[in-house]
């Protein structure tokens, strides 16, 4: 990255760690098998917790045979809402913003296939599975509601978490009126479970009224608080651990029912309890993403210009709850038009509360979206990157706010010159490879916000020249722990071996929240500011010392490097920063930093990162068995702190995409409501030779306004624009424009 | 899981008599059974494990010219060994189109045949099935149909057999070797699987205690070595079960085909042997320009008898170009070497040549 990109003034500058390629510090832990997930905890007296789970959706449960699961040999107890322990907070309750109401054995209540409806723990996970069975529930069963016709519609009050379901800006229908083409696009997109490959566990156990527990989490600070307020202790009496998470997308955010009841069973029971998830059980509780009904209008004038855009999203979520993809939100920030409108819906269907699942409403809005700006450039006969070039919003749509950074434009550049974009034939099924094979090209714009949360970090600098990062951060895979530890070693002034980051504890200062793609950007700043403090203060006593080389330089004038401070307008004279607390007679010297986005700047700039994907498809022209042969992404998210890791997530994204274009589909039997494909062999999502060429460029973007590293955010965007890319690439190849997600071969056959 | 017996015969006698009581279950691989076992579909009393019997995991050559494929040898070692590849390359193209390679270095022959539908109603414990539970009824009808049978099926089932291998096995005229109380004993593996009928749960001809113990490839088979093919359709370029496959294989002489064999997988609750194809083949030129045309007849005629089970009347289309498509590609020759993607769509074609034998 080129150094022209500012730092935040002071001691210390980015740049010498973060912004190189670095590969994983925890890679060696982690293919060995020595990095600790929650379920690898064993403690000793370890006892096993198996729920089970509702086989309707909807109803009451009437009886449960508890004596047949407790005389089964190994069983300990079993918990149902007869012998429920009252919890200090309702599970029906919404005390934040990321509260789901959730079952806890509060009532006999079903309300979803695969709610949790009571507790068995044994001595083995074996003896307490075979109990779940045992209790051969019996229910009092209503009708399941599943789908956009059967469940019941209404006007929610909000999408997303907290976001207005409904806006408008201009006048859609006389720009309607005024258009000189006016295109529709309907598309659906399904139910998708999380299915994060390390699903859900729990390891509970209390010492008096203290608690230990090892779970996996996205948000430590928050779910410590949440433990603490069920269980009535003072939140400094839990100890919640998540050093690695194998994979969280959102699901691993908010607490859920039977993280509660294995806490209740540890302390039922005074023994450590173990609840892991079975792979099935993913498809249940755990959240996942709602299906949409979209219907998008554009109005598009004879120079290929909007002039009304109108999305409108019906969105499933549960009878209980609500959270709804807010997929016509995709299009507030993106095209530029004088007229826009979107509206949201809402069904209630007898499945679970879905949830934030990576990209929440971007993903499946800008599906829709890339689909439908595609079928106006056709019916325009413009080429799809030039149509999207001639609605390039300079401004926000939606605010009228200038964007804090867009480099939009680059990356259609860099991404149409990677992928060969140029010449590709307007009309449908012109190409075919030398098997003869259909060929086709598409593309699609990405787009997602880059918020920012809340966080603390605290440093610590030794008499023996390492340094110590603390802070609650998240380690998920996406590489956190590498990229944080490189903030973290030029906020310290040190080589980045030097440096430990301390992470995954709720005893550490609160990381805030893994989500929102906002992680680096919130825990990287807290972590730059509590290093650049404690170089501060090393700074301090070393111009105040008459022995130091620095005495007398002003408190601005030395500069920390390498673990040694320098004269910044002589770098001759210097000191390590052992020597300088030696001479202090101090073991170590510690700093405090925050992380949080600028008001002033949230309120003047719309702030989000963008991309290109382009895709190539590969359809045989008798059976049409799709293969994504190629996809290119090119993507500006601000500073980029670890290239390597940076492209992981951005393609990691971008197969996403793939996953939502052609693999991932819940089927839930419409009678009973059952998840009928709930394991990886029904529910599918690509594979090695569904990949065989992704790759994700970083284009240079400089944000000063973001926040003082100039970081965006990567983890989410890469999902965006790749399913409409590939649709439109389908479209290209076959003639056929997709109405649904994923692309069945059966919807192309013809 | 239920608590059940776990016992390991010494020999095929001992194994066939601790597997003769109720309840009892043979494991090899265990890709299928364990499963089935967690997810509470199928709660044997006993598991009689038959990985350690002796002689049972050879490859060996008859003085015929036959094959005989022990029921223990795992489908990752089959589909490698050099000289049953050479003999039967469709075979081992369905082999490696199938599963992982994690599971194909677990999965056994004789459990392959053995393994059971992936109806998601047979699997799950909670809907109502007639092959698990007789009688129950069956909840697939009106369900999810997009996977389920179009040929064969009855009210009572509408499943499908989940196979590749047996697919090209049941083209090539395979046999079963069979060891039971009674002795052993060999049927056709066309025979070995039976339709649904009134009596979906009796899914097979084997009697109880019947143990595998090898499948028998007939020497004969070696003479559509040089066009044999296995194509699969799917959305998943791997790791997935098929939509629907098929398995063309055909015996040419100067440049006509004598002999013609064509089978369908994941059709019906058996590999489908089309035996009403194979006569529309015969005599045809493989390089005459109306192939195509000839070979869609044939697959039209497999799919004579067919008729959607639910919303799947597309698979039977989809069928008919899947084997046309294999019959294609068995004309162009078997490719000289293992594809990278075997079985798929999206493997390369093999250029024809003139003697129509690119296999060697």
């Amino acid at each position: 990255m080129a150094d022209i990109i500012p730092t935040p003034t002071g001691h210390v500058r980015l740049g010498s760690n973060a912004g190189q390629p670095l590969t994983r510090r925890d890679g060696v832990l982690k293919v060995t098998g020595a990095a600790t997930y929650a379920a690898d905890n064993r403690p000793d007296g370890l006892a096993y917790a198996v729920f089970a789970h509702s086989s309707v959706a909807r109803g009451r449960v009437t009886s449960l045979d508890v004596d047949a699961a407790k005389v089964h040999p190994g069983v300990i107890e079993v918990i149902t809402p007869a012998n429920r322990p009252p919890l200090g907070r309702d599970p029906d309750g919404k005390a934040h913003m990321f509260s789901w109401r959730t079952e806890a054995l509060q009532n006999d209540t079903v309300r979803y296939a695969g709610q949790p409806i009571a507790l068995v723990v044994a001595e083995t996970l074996e003896a307490a599975t075979e109990g779940a069975r045992l209790l051969a529930p019996r229910y009092a069963a209503e009708p399941a509601r599943i789908g956009f016709d059967a469940g019941e519609a209404y006007d929610p009050p909000a999408v997303g978490i907290g976001s207005p379901p409904n806006f408008a800006k201009g006048d859609v229908e006389a720009g309607f009126a005024a258009a000189d083409q006016v295109t529709e696009t309907r598309i659906e997109t399904p139910l998708q479970y999380h299915n994060a490959l390390e699903p859900h566990a729990i390891v509970a156990a209390w010492d008096g009224d203290r608690l230990t527990v090892d779970v996996p989490s996205q948000a430590i600070a928050m779910a410590r608080n949440d433990f603490a307020a069920y269980f009535e202790v003072p939140p400094e009496n839990v100890t919640l651990r998540s050093p690695f998470i194998g994979g969280g997308f959102g699901s691993k955010a908010i607490l859920n029912g039977p993280q509660l009841l294995c806490v209740l069973a540890a302390r039922m029971v005074g023994r450590p309890v173990k609840l892991a998830v079975t792979r099935q059980q993913m498809f249940g509780h755990l959240g996942h993403r709602g299906a949409t009904r979209q219907h998008l209008r554009l109005g598009v004038d004879g120079e290929g210009h909007l002039t009304a855009l109108e999305h409108n999203a019906i969105s499933t979520t549960s009878s209980f709850d609500d959270f709804l993809e807010p997929a016509a939100n995709a299009s507030h920030n993106l095209y530029a038009t004088p007229a826009l409108k979107t509206h949201h819906t809402g069904v209630r269907v007898d499945t679970g509360t879905p949830g934030p699942m990576r990209a929440p409403g971007e993903a499946s809005g800008s599906a829709g979206l890339e689909c439908a700006m595609d079928e106006a450039a056709a019916a325009l006969g413009l080429d799809p990157l030039e149509f999207r070039l001639r609605n390039y919003s300079e401004t926000d749509p939606a605010s009228g706010k200038p964007f804090s950074s867009k480099a939009l434009r680059e990356c259609y550049a860099e991404g149409a010159s990677r992928f060969g974009w140029a010449g590709r034939p307007l009309a449908p099924r012109q190409m075919r490879d030398e098997a003869g094979c259909l060929v086709g090209w598409g593309v699609g714009t990405a787009m997602f916000p880059a918020p920012m949360f809340q966080a603390k970090a605290r440093a610590t600098l030794a008499r023996d020249g390492t340094g110590l990062m603390e802070i609650a951060a998240v380690e998920m895979g996406q590489g956190a722990l590498t990229a944080l530890a490189q903030i973290a070693a030029d906020g310290l002034g040190l080589d980045g071996d030097k440096v430990e980051l301390r992470a995954g504890s709720s005893e550490l200062p609160d990381g805030g929240i893994a989500g929102g793609s906002g992680h680096t950007a919130t825990a990287g700043s807290a972590i730059f500011a509590a290093g650049s403090d404690a170089v501060r203060k090393l700074a301090e006593l070393a111009t105040r010392d008459e022995a130091s080389p620095l005495f007398g330089a002003g408190n601005a004038g030395v500069v920390g490097r390498a673990g040694r401070l320098h004269r910044a307008d002589d770098e001759r004279r210097s000191e390590a920063y052992g020597d300088i607390l030696q001479r202090a007679g101090l073991s170590h010297i510690e700093g405090e930093g925050a992380g949080a986005r600028d008001p002033a700047d949230a309120a003047e700039y719309a702030m989000f990162s963008h991309g290109a994907v382009f895709a190539e498809v590969k359809v045989d022209p008798d059976l049409y068995q799709i293969r994504v042969s190629r996809l290119v992404g090119a993507f500006a998210a601000g500073r980029i702190i670890n290239p390597r890791l940076a492209k992981s997530q951005l393609t990691g994204g971008m197969i996403w995409g793939i996953s939502f274009a052609l693999h991932e589909d819940a089927i839930h039997d419409p009678r009973t409501g059952r998840p009928m494909n709930a394991d990886f062999a029904g529910y599918h999502v690509p594979v090695n030779a569904d990949a065989p060429s992704v790759e994700a460029f970083l284009v240079e973007e400089v944000d000063r306004h973001v926040n003082a590293l100039g970081i965006k955010g990567v983890g989410e965007i890469g999902v965006t624009g790749s399913a409409g890319a590939i649709a439109n690439a389908v479209w290209h190849a076959t003639g056929v424009r997709p109405n649904r997600f994923p692309i069945r071969i059966e919807a192309l056959l013809h | 899981m239920n608590l059940f017996d776990y016992v390991r015969p010494a020999s095929v006698a001992e194994a066939v008599a601790a597997a003769s009581a109720p309840g009892a279950a043979y494991l090899a691989g265990g890709t299928n059974l364990l499963d089935l076992m967690k997810a509470g579909t199928h709660r044997p009393a006993r598991l009689v494990d038959i990985t350690r019997l002796p002689g049972l995991d050879a490859i060996e050559v008859l003085p015929d010219g036959a094959i005989r494929i022990g029921a223990l040898v795992t489908n990752a070692d089959l589909a490698r060994d050099p000289a049953f590849v050479a003999a039967a390359p469709a075979v081992a193209e369905a082999l490696l189109s199938g599963a992982s390679p994690q599971l194909r270095n677990a999965a056994t022959v004789g459990g392959n045949v053995m393994q059971r539908t992936r109806c998601a109603y047979f699997y799950d414990p909670d809907s109502a099935c007639n092959r698990r539970e007789p009688g129950a009824g069956c909840d697939a009808h009106g369900g999810d149909t997009r996977g389920q049978a179009v040929l064969g099926w009855s009210e009572a089932c509408i499943a499908t057999h989940p196979s590749d291998f047996c697919v090209p096995l049941v083209a090539l005229d395979a046999v079963v070797e069979i060891a039971g109380a009674d002795g052993a004993r060999e049927v056709a593996l066309e025979a070995f699987h039976n339709l649904p009928g009134d009596d979906p749960a009796n899914e097979t001809v084997l009697r109880p205690g019947e143990l595998i113990t090898a499948i028998r490839l007939p020497a004969e088979a070696a003479r559509f070595k040089a066009h044999a093919r296995y194509l699969k359709l799917r959305e998943r370029t791997s790791y997935a079960f098929a939509l629907v496959s098929a398995a063309a294989s055909l015996a040419i002489e100067d440049g006509a085909i004598v002999e013609a064999r064509l089978a369908l997988g994941a059709v019906a609750a058996k590999p489908w042997r089309a035996r009403a194809a194979e006569p529309h083949l015969v005599g045809v030129s493989v390089t005459a320009a109306g192939f195509e045309e000839v070979a869609r007849r044939a697959a039209e005629a497999a799919l004579q008898e067919a008729r959607p089970s639910g919303d799947n009347a597309r698979k039977i289309e989809l069928a008919m170009r899947v084997a046309t498509r294999a019959l294609v590609l068995a004309a162009a020759g078997s490719p000289a070497r293992m594809p990278a993607l075997p079985g798929s769509v999206f493997a390369p074609v093999p250029t024809l040549t003139a003697a129509g034998d690119v296999h060697g």
